[in-house]
């Protein structure tokens, strides 16, 4: 009931000094200043972000471009049918072969006009065993005899570091590696056109090597063990995620079983990684016996991982679609589920994509619990034959591939890592790039 | 006060479409509706007014059972359409809906196209044979929503790229479209201009020739404008129930006369 006498007694008017509009009185001025002073705190926090931003960017690029480039060496060489004949009368066979080879890049050297001395030491230490590659090769192909053949030989990774200005004519001491020796004859290799750098596709393609090879290393083998995981941890998060969330969302009664599932899904968003690997090197390789390093675990250990992130987004972006569209929809005398999978969920869906990606980027990069269920770097030496041995047979990922790189004693492993990492960063934006492509296609305006 | 006294036009039945009796809603430990008793006529516009809080809408939302939705919300009682109890066991609140459409205070299109709009009523209960039925459906049914010359060129432009007034006639459109006996509109107007209110209003007396509709207002004039019979609510309470020119000329209860002269609200 509106009631607006006034009450008696309060009615002494409040005396108003009299104050100019153009002249800012303290209070006003301290408001100010402090508004001032939390704006420069904010331009400060966010360009302190940016220039770490920028130092790891850099960082990044100059450790891990090198991976990119290899040191080669290209000698054309042409072996006849006699001096074939004569090496594979040889006991040494491979020394036969290297020693044709050490006459034929001599000659070649020669006729540039230079005059480098080296033995067969010199040329192992630089190219590695290049007989054994050259046997194989007339061997597999002996039509090939009498016509001018063009090697390429990786050089080894002391000489791939001289390249780079890993490896140092000042630092260098003589080893069985390298001496300093050496590096006259490749530079002189190098002026002849001999030696070079050139774009390393094994790097790119191929799988693990020794732990005494890292020329030959690359991380083709991880990428597609990723590959496998991904599908795995996609395949099996989103339907049970979205599937779960709705149910809580839209069906579940509000009691207290279903607060104590939402509290405990949150915490298990928060718990470390390396927790969901001892559980699933406990419940899925030990109990169910499982094959052991294989993607199809290292997914199933990921989704785990993964329910909580997407459970979570889609809960929010469900309970983000107006509620007057349900009602709408009920009113027309749709039944809830036709509610929900007609009106609420194609509204939600943005949200429900991005937290999908935010999760599969988390896993995509995550390395501790694929330790402990064997997807270690070195077991990915090769690539799978066919789609189930992809999510059978031993492979690593991406994550635990770098993380073995960065473990190994080789210099020139340290730089494949940061290579590595390029990749996986690569596909973490081409990931996150997808996630604003369909943000944008499903959005909706309400 | 108001202009053309709907309650002096002829009623053409006198038929109860839906009969409450004793309805108690609690809300939680909150007893939100005390024993309201009513009687709902068919073909005719009833109005429910009241004070912000008094429970209309609840008491409008329990005769599609839209309160099942809420968890908290426990309803005693009978309320029955036709004669049938509409919170009896075997009844299904999605057919009950079906038949007792809704329309809601904040025009609420669905993000789709006019035409989806229209269509996903019939849709799901199967109405439509085929397309060139469908389309019928949709077109007679923006007709009589009185929106169809404003709309019949852009089918499947958004619903939501319409303007207030129109999408509220979008939502009476769609709630029609699927043939309901009763029609609930909880303050329909309330987020309109008086023009669109004025369009919606003369559209609400149109549907008086085949539907029961029951109105939720908070404004007297439309509730004398439009409506034949006048339901009072007051704490919960339902305080009077009669003719519309009745209640607003000559109200028996003192709290009924104090609202309409605006004393109480």
């Amino acid at each position: 009931m509106t009631d607006a006498t006034s009450t008696p007694g309060s009615a002494t008017p409040r005396a108003h000094k009299a104050t100019s509009l153009l002249t800012v009185d303290e209070r006003t001025r301290r408001r100010n200043a402090s508004e001032g002073r939390f704006k420069t705190y904010g331009i400060v926090a966010i360009a302190i972000a940016l220039f770490f931003l920028v130092v790891l960017v850099v960082a990044i690029l100059r450790s891990g471009l090198p991976a990119f480039t290899a040191t080669v060496a290209d000698v054309e060489i042409t072996i006849t049918q006699e001096e074939f004949d004569a090496a594979e009368g040889e006991l040494f066979k491979t020394k036969a072969y290297e020693q044709l080879f050490i006459g034929k890049l001599q000659r070649q050297l020669s006729e540039n006009g230079m005059q480098v001395e080296f033995d067969a030491a010199a040329i192992e230490r630089i190219m590695g065993k290049v007989g054994g590659d050259i046997r194989e090769f007339y061997r597999a192909n002996p039509a090939q005899l009498g016509e001018p053949v063009s090697f390429q030989l990786s050089a080894s990774s002391r000489v791939d570091g001289y390249f780079k200005g890993r490896v140092t004519r000042e630092a260098l001491q003589d080893s069985r590696f390298l001496q300093l020796s050496d590096l006259d004859l490749v530079d002189a290799l190098e002026e002849a056109g001999i030696i070079r750098q050139s774009f390393n596709w094994t790097f790119i393609q191929g799988a693990d090597s020794g732990v005494d090879n890292p020329g030959g290393a690359g991380i083709g083998a991880s990428v597609v063990g990723s590959f496998f995981m991904m599908l795995v941890v996609l395949f099996l998060s989103l339907p049970i995620g979205v599937a779960a969330s709705i149910y809580l969302e839209e069906f579940a009664p509000q009691n207290r079983w279903t607060d104590m599932i939402e509290v405990n899904i949150s915490n298990l968003a928060a718990v470390p990684s390396i927790v969901f690997g001892i559980l699933g090197l406990a419940v899925f390789i030990q109990f169910m016996h499982l094959p052991q390093s294989a993607p199809l675990v290292g997914g199933l250990v990921l989704t785990l991982m993964t329910l909580p992130t997407i459970i979570i987004s889609t809960r929010a972006s469900l309970k983000a679609v107006p509620p007057s569209i349900r009602d709408a929809a009920l009113g027309v005398g749709a039944s809830k589920m036709q509610a929900v999978f007609h009106h609420v969920l194609p509204l939600a869906m943005p949200g429900i994509l991005t937290g999908t990606i935010i999760g599969l980027a988390q896993a995509l990069g995550e390395t501790a619990p694929l330790l402990l269920i064997g997807m270690v770097g070195f077991v990915a030496r090769g690539y799978p034959d066919g789609i189930v041995s992809g999510f059978v047979d031993p492979n690593s990922a991406m994550p635990a591939q770098i993380y073995t790189w960065a473990a190994r004693a080789d210099a020139a492993f340290y730089e494949k890592a940061w290579g590595g990492i390029i990749i996986l960063l690569l596909f973490l934006m081409t990931m996150n790039f997808i996630a604003i492509v369909l943000r944008r296609r499903f959005e909706r305006r309400w | 006060m108001y202009d053309a006294p709907a309650s002096e036009q002829k009623v053409n039945q006198q038929t109860t479409k839906i009969s409450a009796r004793k309805v108690q809603v609690y809300y939680g430990d909150t007893h939100a509706i005390k024993d309201v008793d009513v009687d709902i006529e068919d073909r005719t516009v009833t109005a429910f007014i009241g004070p912000s809080g008094c429970g209309k809408s609840t008491f409008l939302r329990c005769l599609n059972r839209m309160n099942d939705t809420i968890d908290v919300a426990r309803i005693e009682g009978d309320i029955l359409l036709d004669g049938e109890d509409i919170y009896d066991k075997k009844v299904d609140p999605v057919q009950l809906r079906a038949k007792v459409g809704m329309v809601f205070q904040k025009p609420n299109p669905f993000p789709k196209s006019i035409y989806d709009n229209i269509a996903y009523g019939p849709r799901i209960h199967g109405l439509a044979k085929n397309k060139a039925d469908l389309d019928e459906i949709v077109e007679k049914s923006l007709r009589r929503g009185a929106i169809w010359n404003e709309v019949k060129d852009r089918l499947h432009a958004p619903g939501t790229g319409l303007s207030g007034g129109q999408q509220q006639r979008l939502c009476i459109a769609r709630a029609i479209a699927t043939e309901p006996e009763v029609l609930l509109m909880d303050e329909p107007c309330s987020a309109l201009d008086p023009i669109a209110t004025g369009q919606v209003e003369e559209l609400i007396d149109e549907l008086r020739e085949s539907y029961s509709v029951v109105i939720v207002t908070h404004s007297m004039q439309q509730a004398a404008r439009v409506s034949q019979k006048t339901a009072f609510f007051h704490l919960g309470n339902l305080v009077e129930y009669g003719e519309t020119g009745q209640i607003f000329t000559n109200p028996v209860d003192p709290r009924t006369e104090s609202y309409i002269t605006g004393r109480i609200g």
